[in-house]
């Protein structure tokens, strides 16, 4: 089922968390909200869950208007950071809850429900957990349980409020591969809200960044990382130098270069080239960080391969020339 | 000491052995003695003497005068009446006590701090104000009196006097009890099932009731000891007549200014009966509790 937020505006007291947001998601995407806390993703979710009602704009699913209808009645499936789970229940009463509540004409026969709860723990390889409270579940557990209580319903939507982040980053990483692989078996249309960049651009057909209660851009992981918006998404997206080429420069916002992006050299090559001095050298990882000043005292974070820096050599103070490759800049109406 | 600050490297030989006490908080053996004695010592002389005095005044005339006095039709009378005012206060109050807490913990709305404080006016008042107040409200001078007079209805001096007194008494124990919990629970569960499809009803009786039950029944069980064990509030309204508006507390009073000690310990007994029933029934559910909440 396809999903459109019209025009959202809510506030909580004097804090204005949406204003006037559209979003449009396709039915069968998986699509991320990403944004800093604060930035109204969390909000937006809810609103499009039934749990929290708009002050102006519209829901629709499927092209109909869901505004008014209560979280009862959208068939939304939620999954709770937290996980949320019926802490007397066990696993199974937890999954089966949703089918127990429906009324009585509609209500699946007991043989029903167990047939269906233990396919969805087969589903999410806790078959053999159906007697466990929540209690005695590890976090990755619980939010597998959150996960097949939610997807009991048949629910037209998934939505999942920071679904690992309460989670360490091992579990976090392996789960996050599964539900990549779980939405791709059900195509059922999810939306999951997220603070970590990595998880958005890793998981999401579409990400959307948001900030102050705004969204920034919206678009593939490929296009927000390479081709960001704004600022913002550039910023938020990962480590960023700003850099100015020379030193009139000043007056604008710079340049925006990622640290991966920035080359260093001995002598100088080509257009844009600055000296810099170096002031620090990390080797240990997979690539070594180089940190420089450059002649108009900006600092510069540049990643460089472990093979550059065998040729390279680079020691504390040596004067090199760095240049920026795809880097891009941001005009001044965008600044904050 | 001198030895390392002349440059020698140290050895794990200079390093020296942990304290033998544990914890870098513990008191010497003395001033933990000192303290559990002291408690020891001011629980057995104000609360176990006491409950030994009562049962042993009860017995002092032997089993057959304690067997007439809690058999007297004054005391059953004053027992039926006892049982029925917690009959209606507790469950009057368990409902306020949950739909109150209910109210503070899931919901944000005008006025939630003046509710907070309201409730624990009964606590800050003495009893014997608050029994005064409705006197003042009902009673035959009072602000309602005339009208009620006039249509019949008697409050002061009866039993519904008595049993709005014990009611106005008891009603913060349920809703003190609660709050705190059902804050700390917040309000994810009942969203989760909402989102799943519950109604309302559905989701009170299957969420939120469970996971306050046992916070539920022991502010029941404190609600229920103060309900039959108040004194002062029913005194003032109740006007101690005899079989009629006499609960417990109120005959054991009337047998002891009458000189008759031993039966009115003998009654006196059967509410310390109900404070110990109520202690072990409150210990067992902090028990409970504590590992209700440590499962999670």
């Amino acid at each position: 089922m396809s999903i459109e937020a019209r025009s959202i505006t809510k506030s909580f007291g004097t804090f204005t968390a949406l204003r006037a947001v559209n979003l449009e998601v396709k039915e069968g995407e998986l699509v991320a909200l990403l944004g800093p806390s604060g930035s109204g993703k969390t909000t937006l979710l809810r609103i499009v869950a039934g749990l929290e009602f708009a002050d102006a704009g519209n829901v629709l699913f499927d092209g109909e208007d869901a505004t008014e209808r209560s979280a009862r009645d959208r068939r939304v499936g939620f999954v709770f950071q937290h996980y949320a789970l019926f802490r007397h229940m066990n696993v199974f009463e937890n999954v089966a809850f949703g089918l127990r509540v429906r009324p009585r004409r509609e209500r699946p026969s007991t043989r029903e429900i167990r047939e269906r709860v233990h396919e969805l723990l087969r589903l999410v390889q806790l078959d053999g957990m159906s007697e466990r409270l929540p209690s005695q579940l590890s976090g990755g557990q619980r939010q597998r349980v959150a996960l097949a209580r939610a997807l009991a319903v048949r629910p037209r939507v998934l939505l999942l409020d920071e679904p690992f982040g309460a989670l360490d980053s091992r579990v976090r990483k392996d789960l996050r591969r599964w539900l990549r692989q779980l939405h791709d078996e059900l195509h059922i249309t999810s939306v999951f809200v997220t603070h970590d960049q990595e998880e958005a651009l890793e998981l999401a057909d579409r990400v959307v960044v948001m900030n102050q209660g705004r969204i920034e851009q919206v678009g593939t992981p490929e296009q927000v990382y390479h081709e960001p918006a704004t600022r913002f998404v550039y910023e938020f997206l990962g480590d960023v130098n700003i850099f100015h080429e020379r030193a009139e420069d000043s007056r604008h916002g710079g340049i925006y270069v990622r640290p991966h992006a920035v080359e260093i050299t001995r002598r100088p090559i080509g257009d844009g080239a600055v000296s810099a001095r170096v002031q620090r050298v990390h080797v240990a990882g997979p690539t070594v960080k180089v940190e420089l000043v450059t002649e108009f005292g900006d600092l510069v974070q540049a990643e460089i391969s472990q093979e550059q820096q065998r040729r390279l050599a680079l020691t504390r103070e040596d004067a090199v020339y760095v240049r920026p490759n795809e880097s891009r800049v941001f005009s001044e109406d965008y600044s904050i | 000491m001198t030895s390392a600050s002349a440059g020698r490297d140290w050895t794990l030989a200079d390093v020296p052995p942990p304290p033998r006490t544990a914890s870098a908080v513990a008191d010497p053996p003395w001033v933990r003695g000192l303290l559990i004695g002291v408690a020891l010592l001011f629980l057995g002389l104000f609360l176990l003497l006491p409950l030994v005095t009562v049962f042993g005044q009860a017995f002092s005339k032997g089993i057959g005068v304690y067997l007439d006095a809690i058999t007297d039709p004054m005391a059953l009378a004053a027992m039926r009446l006892t049982l029925l005012v917690a009959a209606i206060s507790v469950p009057v109050n368990a409902v306020f006590g949950v739909a109150a807490a209910w109210a503070i913990a899931k919901f944000e709305f005008r006025g939630k701090s003046l509710l907070i404080t309201a409730i624990d006016l009964p606590f800050a008042v003495s009893p014997v104000v608050s029994g005064l107040i409705f006197v003042l409200l009902f009673g035959a001078q009072g602000l309602l009196g005339p009208w009620l007079t006039l249509h019949g209805v008697k409050i002061i001096f009866a039993i519904p006097g008595i049993v709005i007194a014990t009611t106005f008494i008891t009603f913060p124990f349920v809703a003190h009890e609660l709050i705190p919990l059902m804050q700390e629970q917040g309000t994810e569960e009942e969203e989760a099932a909402v989102s799943l499809g519950a109604s309302g009803f559905q989701i009170f009786r299957r969420v939120t009731l469970p996971n306050i039950s046992l916070g539920l029944l022991y502010g029941i069980v404190l609600l229920n000891a103060r309900a039959m064990g108040e004194f002062g509030a029913v005194s003032v309204v109740s006007g101690h007549i005899r079989g009629q508006t006499n609960t417990m507390p109120l005959h054991v009073e009337i047998l002891y200014n009458e000189y008759q000690g031993a039966a009115a310990f003998a009654v006196a007994s059967l509410l310390a009966l109900l404070a110990v029933v109520t202690l072990v029934v409150k210990r067992v559910l902090e028990w409970r509790m504590g590992r209700a909440s440590r499962a999670l």
